[in-house]
C-alpha cells in the first residue's frame, strides 16, 4: 500500500472499526473481537509507516481546505511516529485489558464504551499525524469531546461533575487561549504548516513571542499545566481502561505532544533560545512537577495519586522540551514513551486491584502483594520507572533530560529534578511496602483479577523493562526530531 | 427564453402560489404546491448564483421599464448568496412542515399556513432581489405580515401575543424604514438602489442623509432584532409553531441583515458609515452587548426553545459585529455566519419540532431522558450546538475563525477576549441540555424509543449534516462569501 494509502487507513481503521463495533453491539464476543481486529490493524498501519519514517521519509496526505490556505492535511515527523506508535501498540493491550475489566465488573453501556474508544484512538492519530496546526486542533477538540462519554460513563452525579470538570477545563482552555494563538500565528506567519525551524520568523516582537507562547502552552491544557490540572484528576472517575488508556497515554500525551510541537516547529528551538521572555515556561513547569507530587504524596485514593503523578510526569516533558537544548528535546520525546507505558502499567494494577477487591484507597493495600503477586510487581516495575531506576525506560527519558539541563547549564533544574525523583519515590514505595511486607487483614480471600487483566499489565510492564535494554526504535526517532 | 426571466420567477413562482392555494382550500395540496415552490425557487437561486459568478451582475427590469426609472431586480454576488440560503432553508422547512402542522394546527388552517408560508418565501426572496427601496419596502410588508399571521398560527394562545407584539414593533420598524427612504429620495428623487448610492455623492447638504441613515439603521435593526431592538424575537420564536420558527430562524432574520448590509456598503458608503460617522464603533458596542448578554440570558431559560431564540439574538450579534469589523475578514466572517447559523438554528429548531410533536413540550424540564427516547434528535441538537460553540468541524468554527482573524487585524485584543470567552458561555447553555437529556432519567417511567417521524428526521438531519460538511469542506460557501465581500469593499462604483 501506498504511504498516503496507510495514513488513510490509519485514521480510517479505527473509524470504521468504530462503526463495526456500534453494528454488533448486541453480541459481546464478536463486539471485542472486532475492537482487537482493529487495534491490531490500526498498528499494523503504523507499523507499515514507520520503515519509511525512520529512513527518513516523512510521507504526507493532503484532504480537503479547511480555510482558504489551510487544508486539512497529514505528514509523518519522526514524533508524530512516536506517538502514533505508543498509542496504538498500548490500544491492543488495553483492549484486551478492558475486555476483562468490563466484563468483571459489570459495566453498564459497554457498546458506547469501545466506539467511543476507537474514535478516540481515530482523533489521536489524526493528532499525531497533522501536518499544521489547524489539523491538530480539530483532532484536539475532537478527543476532548469524544473523551467526554468516557468519562462520564458511570453516569452519576460524581460522573457529571467530573464531566463538567474535564470538558470546562479543557474546552475552555483551548477555546480561549489555543485558538487565539493559532489564529495570532496565521496572520503574523501567514501558514500554519509546522517546519523545521519555526514558521514565526521574524514577525513578532522577542515580548509578544513570550506572550504567544504563554497562550500555546496554557491553551493546551491537555499538558495539564498547572494551574490548568484540575481535569485529569477529575478524569478519574471512568473506568480504569480509561484512565489508562486515555488519561495516562492517548489524551495527556496529545498535549505534551501538541507542546512539544509548538515548541519546534512552530516557534523554532532557535528562535526562541536564549529569549528572556519565555524564560517563565521552565519555572512554571518546575514547579507543577514538585507541586503535584506534593499533593500526591498526600492523596488516599490510588487512581487520584496516579493522577498527580501524571500531572507532575507530564511537565517532566514540558520543562525538558522548554530547555531548548537537543539532549533535552530527544529527552521529552523519549519520556512521552516512557511515561505511557509506566503509567499505563500502574492503572492497569490500580483497575486489577479495584476488580479483585474493590479497594479504591492506598491505605487498604496491606499485604496485598501476597495475594495478588502479578498485578504488585508490574506495579513495582512501572513504579520504579517512574522514579527513574534501572532497569526500566524511565531511568533512559531521565538520563537525556538530566544532560539537557546538564548542557544548558540549568542547574536549578537538575536540582527540581532530584528532588521530585524522591518525591516520587516516596509516594510509591509506601504502597510497595504496605502491599509486599505488611501482613493482609483477616478474612478478605481474592486472587488476581481475571487473566485478560493480569496478561495485559504484565505484558506492559515487560515493555517497561524491554525498552531499557532495546530502546533503538524511540532512541533513534527521537534522534531525527532533535537533528542529532 | 425563460432563462432571462429568472429574477422575476424567483418572486412571481411563491408569490402566485399564494392565492391558489387560497382557491383550492386544501391543506395537502397546498403543502404539495409549497415543496413544488420552494424547490423551484432554490433551483432558480442555484441558477442565479452561478449565472452571476459566471458572467458578473444581471439587471432585469420589470415590465421592461428600463431602470432607474422602472423597478430593477438586480442580482450580484451578496445577493445571490442571500437567495440561496432562504430559498435553500425554505426547501428543507417545506417538506417537513407536514407533519409538524398536521400535529400543531387544526386541519382547517392548514391550506392557509402553506399559504401564508408562500407568501413570506415570496417577501424575503423579493427583499433580497430587488434593487428598488420602495419595492424593498413592498416585501418588507409582505413579509412581515405573513409572518405576523404565522406566528399567531402557533397552538399555545400566547402565541397571539408574540405576535402582536412583533407586529407593534416590525410596523414601527418598517414605518422606520420608509422615512429613511423618503428622505433619501427627497435629497436624490431616485429610489433605484445604484442610483441612490450614485446620486448621494453629489449631495451636499448632509444632515436630511444622516438622518435617513439613522432611520434605516433603527427600522431594520429592529427587523434583525439588533440589541437592544431583539425584545420581539424570543417570543415570537418561542411560541409559532415549530416550522416558522426553524424557517424565521433562519432566513428572516439574516435577509434583514442583509439589507443592512446592502445600505451600509452599497448605498452610502463606507466612506460615511464608518469613516464621517462611528457606525463601526456603535455596530461593534451593541454586538457585543448581545452576545454576552443574550448567551447569558440564554444560559438561565426554562424553555429550549426560548434558549436557543436568546442564543440567536447573541448569534445574530456575531453577525454585527463583524459587519463592524468591515475589514475583509470580518465581513467574510459576517457572511459566512449568516449561511452558517441559518442552517446551525434552522437544524436546532427543526429538531425541536420533532421534540415538540413527541414529548409536547420543549421545557427542559420534560426533555430529561431524551437522550434515550429520542436519541437521533438528541444528537442531532447536539451537534448543532457545537456549531453554535464553535468547535472545530463544524460550520460555526468557520464563522469563529474569520470573526476572530478580523478583530486582529484591527488590534481589538479585547474584542478577540470577548469572542472567543462568549463561546464558552453558549457551551454552557448547550451542555444544560447534554446534561438533561443524557444524565437524568425521563419523568415518565414509560421511556421507550420515540423517535420523531422520518418526514420530520430527514430534513432536520440534512441540515445538521450541512453544519458538519460546511464546517470541513468550505469551499462553496466561503467562496461564495468571497465574491460578496469583495463586491461590498468594491463599494459604490
Amino acid at each position: 500500500m501506498s504511504a498516503e494509502g496507510l495514513i488513510v487507513a490509519a485514521l480510517g481503521v479505527p473509524a470504521l472499526g468504530a462503526l463495526a463495533i456500534a453494528a454488533c453491539g448486541r453480541r459481546p464476543d464478536l463486539r471485542e473481537t472486532v475492537t482487537l481486529a482493529t487495534a491490531t490493524g490500526l498498528l499494523w498501519c503504523v507499523l507499515s509507516l514507520l520503515g519509511p519514517v525512520l529512513g527518513g521519509a516523512q510521507p504526507q496526505l493532503s484532504l480537503v481546505e479547511m480555510l482558504p490556505g489551510i487544508a486539512i492535511s497529514f505528514r509523518i515527523e519522526p514524533l508524530g511516529m512516536l506517538f502514533a506508535l505508543v498509542a496504538s501498540t498500548l490500544w491492543i493491550v488495553n483492549s484486551l485489558y478492558s475486555i476483562g475489566y468490563m466484563r468483571a465488573n459489570r459495566e453498564p453501556r459497554q457498546t458506547r464504551f469501545y466506539v467511543c474508544f476507537a474514535l478516540a484512538l481515530a482523533c489521536t492519530i489524526g493528532i499525531a499525524f497533522s501536518a499544521n496546526l489547524l489539523t491538530l486542533y480539530l483532532f484536539y477538540e475532537a478527543l476532548t469531546l469524544i473523551t467526554y462519554p468516557l468519562v462520564t460513563h458511570h453516569g452519576g452525579e460524581e460522573a457529571r461533575r467530573g464531566g463538567r470538570l474535564y470538558l470546562g477545563v479543557l474546552l475552555g482552555t483551548s477555546i480561549v487561549l489555543l485558538l487565539p494563538a493559532i489564529v495570532i500565528t496565521w496572520s503574523v506567519a501567514g501558514t500554519l504548516e509546522f517546519a523545521r525551524g519555526g514558521i514565526l520568523g521574524g514577525g513578532l516582537s522577542n515580548a509578544a513571542m513570550g506572550g504567544l507562547l504563554a497562550l500555546y502552552m496554557f491553551g493546551i491544557g491537555k499538558a495539564a499545566l498547572m494551574p490548568f490540572h484540575r481535569w485529569l484528576p477529575a478524569a478519574m472517575v471512568a473506568p480504569t481502561p480509561v484512565s489508562a488508556l486515555l488519561h495516562a497515554v492517548a489524551v495527556v500525551k496529545a498535549g505534551v505532544f501538541s507542546v512539544v510541537k509548538v515548541i519546534v516547529y512552530v516557534f523554532g528551538v532557535d528562535r526562541i533560545a536564549g529569549l528572556a521572555s519565555v524564560d517563565w515556561l521552565p519555572v512554571v513547569a518546575g514547579f507543577t512537577i514538585i507541586a503535584a507530587s506534593i499533593v500526591a504524596l498526600r492523596a488516599d485514593n490510588l487512581k487520584r495519586r496516579l493522577a498527580y503523578s501524571t500531572v507532575s510526569q507530564l511537565s517532566y516533558v514540558v520543562l525538558s522540551a522548554s530547555l531548548l537544548a537537543p539532549l533535552s528535546i530527544m529527552g521529552a520525546a523519549l519520556h512521552i514513551a516512557a511515561h505511557a507505558v509506566s503509567k499505563i502499567t500502574l492503572f492497569f494494577a490500580a483497575g486489577a486491584i479495584y476488580t479483585a477487591s474493590h479497594k479504591t484507597e492506598v491505605s487498604q493495600l496491606d499485604g496485598i502483594g501476597r495475594r495478588m503477586p502479578w498485578t504488585m510487581g508490574a506495579f513495582a516495575v512501572g513504579a520504579m520507572s517512574l522514579i527513574g531506576v534501572p532497569p526500566a525506560v524511565g531511568f533512559v527519558s531521565k538520563w537525556f533530560i538530566f544532560q539537557g539541563a546538564a548542557a544548558s547549564g540549568h542547574h536549578l533544574l537538575m536540582v527540581v529534578l532530584g528532588v521530585s525523583a524522591l518525591l516520587n519515590a516516596a509516594y510509591f514505595l509506601p504502597i510497595l511496602y504496605a502491599a509486599f511486607f505488611r501482613l493482609p487483614p483477616e478474612g478478605a480471600a481474592h486472587g488476581e483479577a481475571p487473566l485478560p487483566m493480569v496478561l495485559a499489565l504484565c505484558a506492559t510492564a515487560a515493555l517497561t523493562v524491554g525498552l531499557f535494554f532495546y530502546p533503538q526504535i524511540p532512541l533513534a526517532l527521537a534522534r531525527q526530531l532533535a537533528g542529532i | 427564453m425563460i432563462g432571462g426571466h429568472l429574477p422575476a420567477l424567483q418572486v412571481v413562482v411563491p408569490l402566485l402560489a399564494a392565492p391558489l392555494m387560497l382557491l383550492v382550500r386544501r391543506g395537502i395540496f397546498a403543502w404539495l404546491l409549497a415543496v413544488a415552490v420552494s424547490w423551484t425557487a432554490l433551483a432558480i437561486a442555484l441558477a442565479l448564483a452561478f449565472t452571476v459568478r459566471e458572467s458578473g451582475p444581471i439587471s432585469y427590469a420589470i415590465g421592461n421599464w428600463p431602470p432607474p426609472w422602472g423597478i430593477e431586480y438586480r442580482v450580484d454576488a451578496l445577493n445571490s448568496f442571500v437567495l440561496v440560503l432562504v430559498s435553500l432553508v425554505a426547501a428543507i422547512v417545506a417538506p417537513y412542515a407536514r407533519a409538524s402542522v398536521a400535529a400543531e394546527l387544526p386541519r382547517d388552517q392548514h391550506y392557509l399556513f402553506f399559504t401564508m408560508y408562500s407568501l413570506c418565501l415570496a417577501g424575503l426572496l423579493g427583499i433580497t432581489i430587488t434593487g428598488d427601496a420602495f419595492n424593498l419596502f413592498v416585501f418588507l410588508e409582505i413579509s412581515s405580515l405573513s409572518t405576523y399571521v404565522l406566528i399567531a398560527l402557533g397552538r399555545n394562545r400566547r402565541a397571539l401575543l408574540a405576535a402582536y407584539q412583533y407586529l407593534v414593533l416590525g410596523t414601527i420598524g418598517a414605518t422606520f424604514y420608509i422615512i429613511g427612504v423618503g428622505l433619501l429620495y427627497l435629497m436624490t428623487g431616485t429610489l433605484n438602489l445604484a442610483d441612490l448610492a450614485q446620486r448621494l455623492r453629489e449631495v451636499h447638504e448632509i444632515r436630511p442623509v444622516l438622518a435617513a441613515l439613522a432611520f434605516i439603521t433603527a427600522g431594520v435593526g429592529l427587523k434583525l432584532a439588533l440589541f437592544p431592538l431583539h425584545f420581539w424575537l424570543p417570543n415570537a420564536y418561542t411560541y409559532a409553531p415549530s416550522a416558522i420558527t426553524a424557517f424565521l430562524a433562519a432566513s428572516a432574520t439574516k435577509v434583514s441583515v442583509y439589507v443592512l448590509l446592502r445600505f451600509y456598503f452599497l448605498v452610502f458608503g463606507v466612506p460615511l458609515v464608518f469613516g464621517r460617522l462611528a457606525m463601526a464603533e456603535v455596530l461593534i458596542a451593541l454586538s457585543v452587548i448581545a452576545v454576552v448578554s443574550a448567551s447569558l440570558v440564554a444560559v438561565f431559560q426554562r424553555d429550549l426553545k426560548r434558549m436557543f431564540a436568546y442564543s440567536s439574538v447573541a448569534q445574530i450579534g456575531y453577525v454585527t459585529l463583524g459587519m463592524g469589523l468591515a475589514n475583509q475578514a470580518g465581513l467574510t466572517g459576517a457572511v459566512v455566519h449568516l449561511f452558517n447559523h441559518g442552517l446551525t438554528k434552522g437544524a436546532i429548531f427543526l429538531l425541536l419540532g420533532g421534540v415538540a410533536l413527541r414529548v409536547g413540550a420543549t421545557g427542559l424540564q420534560r426533555v430529561a431522558g431524551l437522550g434515550r427516547t429520542m436519541p437521533l434528535t438528541s444528537f442531532g441538537i447536539v451537534l448543532g450546538g457545537m456549531s453554535l460553540i464553535g468547535i472545530p468541524g463544524t460550520a460555526g468554527f468557520i464563522s469563529k475563525w474569520h470573526l476572530v482573524l478580523g478583530a486582529i487585524e484591527h488590534g481589538y485584543w479585547s474584542l478577540v477576549a470577548l469572542i472567543v470567552a462568549s463561546s464558552l458561555i453558549a457551551l454552557a447553555y448547550v451542555w444544560r441540555f447534554v446534561e438533561t437529556a443524557y444524565f437524568r432519567v425521563p419523568e415518565s417511567s414509560a421511556a421507550t424509543r420515540n423517535e420523531a417521524p422520518a418526514s420530520m428526521l430527514i430534513p432536520a438531519w440534512i441540515m445538521v449534516g450541512g453544519c458538519v460538511y460546511f464546517g470541513i469542506d468550505t469551499g462553496y460557501v466561503l467562496d461564495g462569501a468571497r465574491h460578496a465581500v469583495e463586491f461590498l469593499l468594491g463599494g459604490v462604483r
